[in-house]
């Protein structure tokens, strides 16, 4: 564990750490284009020089190892000067294109020359012309003029998705980035070479002139695509809705954590944020009548909600009313799902487990086959010893009716098939559904409540690993939208229930209260990475 | 602030009436004075107050004056922008609105495909000339900003075009 002094400060670390990671830990910014704690060590930039005492030449940071009492400094004169050097070097065939282009406000190019540049041109020759906005995958456009030939998306197919689809070819000043013979940079994670490139030779075909980034708020949350968790920040255009034709969240990034996805994401999350501003999004709360829907107002829908059910728990009693959550869904709203209608209302026919016929792939790296990413709180929160089975309700063959069935935001046609979902939901009087967008489930159902995107509220989602995670409300929910929880609320208010919760917060530390896997946590210490539930099954064995 | 104690006198408020309308007829006279010696040839140097009959009549300018904007051409006579934001960035009124569109030319990249500036909203300060990092944008000295709908279709004698309040790329090039 030798100890070292940056800058004044001194730090001990491990044996074997390069005197960037120190500097990282002491928050002394060195600057950096190819290392990336991620990937492996090119030490091809010579950004991050750092004057060592007893050494004469300036030594790169991110590939010399410290050592007991190296003394390093990062901001002398000798080090600003040969900073500020190499990035004349690197601009001396940049086209200076900021203004169309999409790295612009989050270029390291941009950053480094406003801190340690600074100079006037010298450069007399014509730049050389490369090719530009060359396409070499569905999600990656390749800009080779802008390119500082770094290494970093060449280190990242190699070692990371091992996809090897792209590399350096030519020599010298010819160099340039380019993909291998016959590929095509389509792997699922080829989103994170747009991300780690420092400069804007990679950028997202799918961002590409819709919103400057200066425009952007980010807001951190949990990606809903699979059962994996990853963390990522919602970059949401709120002030200029001109751009990137109106839609509120314009790209997804992933967010450091070092439990769950450290720097990646996958494809499939990334992109998977297009339907919070699809047109498909049911804004307004509808009522089917003569075979066509009405628009209703929310107070009018969850009257008529608290009526259909009154009657059907009058009629036929609790057996006649079925209840599928959804594993989209917050723990929060699950909780309140489960004690309006199974603790106040007594059910028992409450499951989100449907048999998923066309079931998904998951990968060897973060993408779960599981899409859902709260399957893990939804088994906590919702099912219990009495062992009710969706599965069976579903097979079942008797003709016996069911008055009411409330179904949140699963496509059932999707997950079944039409035939099956059609049979099934022909056996109920009167279904309500809550959901965010519009499918062919919601169109053979009598009543639709809105709900809010993950975008749009705040909870937390428990992924498989049983990690709560927490996700914040980015955008306001759309129209007469709320969170599934406030929906709840709303309709055990309407049956004379007291339900007046005022967040989710509020939910939770109920939730910690009551649920044997969520006790001793409390929402306040969820913060950016997280917190592990109990694991009941490890508890009884102990 | 804090506001002076008002006298009595003042506080009668009937003898202040009097004292305001002496003033405005003390002006009104000693305009129609003037205007009636000028008239009449007895008194060349002083001029009576002047009302412009606007928009039919117009206050001369100066040809430093800088008002109504202006999108510059490339040589082919598509506009020199780049759809960059920067002047939208920079708006104190945020009354530009741009959106960016694929150029045909990889060297150019970036048009724009809408720009319009809410010339309703809009300011004049200039910031979108300062801001324009390819001299794009100009302020011109026309100053004939009018319309007396917000809807009107753009008229071809006045070459104003608003179209719901807003002067679009082409309104603004036909200027130039």
């Amino acid at each position: 564990m030798p100890t070292l002094t940056i800058n004044q400060k001194s730090i001990t670390v491990p044996d074997g750490t390069t005197i960037i990671q120190a500097a990282d830990k002491l928050d002394i910014e060195i600057p950096r284009y190819c290392y990336h704690p991620g990937l492996s060590i090119a030490g091809s930039c010579r950004m991050c020089l750092v004057e060592v005492e007893r050494i004469p030449k300036l030594q790169p940071a991110c590939n010399t190892r410290v050592s007991e009492g190296m003394v390093v400094h990062t901001n002398t004169e000798k080090v600003k000067e040969a900073v500020s050097g190499v990035l004349e070097f690197l601009l001396i065939n940049h086209p200076l294109d900021c203004p169309v282009c999409d790295q612009a406000g989050e270029c390291y190019l941009q950053e480094y020359y406003m801190k340690f540049g600074l100079y006037e041109s010298r450069m007399d020759e014509n730049k050389i012309k490369r090719h530009k906005a060359e396409v070499i995958g569905p999600h990656v456009i390749l800009d080779t003029e802008r390119c500082i030939l770094c290494s970093r998306c060449v280190r990242f197919v190699n070692e990371v998705s091992h996809s090897h689809e792209i590399g350096i070819f030519n020599r010298g000043s010819q160099s340039e980035i380019g993909l291998l013979p016959g590929k095509v940079l389509d792997n699922n994670y080829s989103g994170n070479v747009v991300d780690i490139c420092p400069v804007g030779a990679l950028t997202d075909r799918g961002f590409r002139f819709q919103c400057r980034v200066w425009y952007l708020s980010e807001t951190n949350s949990i990606c809903p695509g699979c059962s994996r968790g990853c963390n990522i920040s919602i970059h949401s255009n709120r002030q200029r809705p001109h751009h990137a034709e109106g839609r509120r969240v314009v790209r997804l990034k992933p967010r450091f954590n070092a439990e769950v996805n450290h720097w990646w994401i996958c494809d499939e999350g990334r992109y998977g944020y297009k339907f919070i501003d699809d047109p498909s999004r049911i804004s307004l709360a509808r009522v089917k009548e003569k075979g066509e829907f009405l628009v209703l107002t929310l107070d009018q829908a969850i009257g008529r909600a608290g009526q259909k059910l009154k009657e059907a728990l009058e009629r036929a009693g609790r057996d006649s009313v079925v209840v599928i959550a959804s594993p989209q869904l917050a723990n929060e709203d699950l909780f309140v799902i489960r004690k309006f209608w199974g603790e106040d209302l007594g059910l028992s026919q409450i499951d989100f487990r449907i048999p998923n016929q066309n079931p998904a792939r998951g990968d060897d790296f973060l993408l779960r086959a599981d899409r859902n990413p709260n399957t893990r709180g939804a088994e906590a929160i919702l099912l219990d010893e009495n062992g009710f089975d969706l599965t069976q309700l579903l097979r079942r063959e008797d003709s016996r009716k069911f008055q009411l069935l409330c179904l949140f935001g699963q496509d059932l046609t999707k997950k079944l098939g039409v035939p099956w979902a059609e049979k099934f939901l022909q056996q109920f009087e009167y279904v309500i559904y809550v959901g965010s967008n519009e499918n062919e489930t919601s169109a053979l159902s009598h009543l639709i409540l809105p709900s809010a995107t993950y975008a749009e509220t705040e909870g937390t989602f428990t992924n498989f690993e049983g990690r709560v995670q927490k996700i914040d409300q980015a955008v306001e929910p759309l129209g007469d939208s709320l969170p599934t929880w406030e929906t709840v609320s709303k309709l055990a208010r309407a049956l004379g229930y007291g339900y007046d919760y005022d967040n989710a917060e509020e939910i939770f530390g109920e939730l910690a209260e009551r649920v044997v896997e969520f006790q001793n946590l409390a929402y306040e210490k969820i913060g950016d990475s997280g917190v592990e539930i109990t694991d009941v099954s490890k508890m009884q064995v102990k | 602030m804090n506001s002076r104690e008002l006298t009595f006198t003042e506080r009668l408020y009937i003898i202040e009436v009097f004292k305001g309308l002496w003033l405005t007829s003390r002006h009104f006279f000693s305009n129609m004075k003037r205007h009636l010696a000028r008239q009449l040839g007895l008194n060349r140097v002083e001029r009576g107050a002047v009302t412009f009959q606007y928009p039919e009549e117009r206050r001369p300018f100066s040809h430093r004056y800088r008002s109504r904007h202006r999108l510059t051409k490339r040589e082919d006579g598509s506009p020199r922008c780049v759809a960059c934001m920067m002047c939208e960035t920079a708006c104190p009124a945020h009354c530009i609105y741009i959106v960016a569109g694929e150029h045909p030319d990889p060297h150019i990249e970036k048009f724009p495909i809408r720009f319009d500036i809410d010339l309703g909203v809009c300011v004049f300060c200039g910031f979108c000339v300062e801001a324009c990092p390819e001299d794009a944008i100009r302020k011109t000295s026309c100053s004939k900003i009018l319309a007396y709908q917000s809807t009107n279709s753009p008229s071809s004698s006045s070459a104003i075009s608003l179209n719901k309040g807003r002067a679009n790329v082409d309104g603004i090039l036909i200027l130039s």
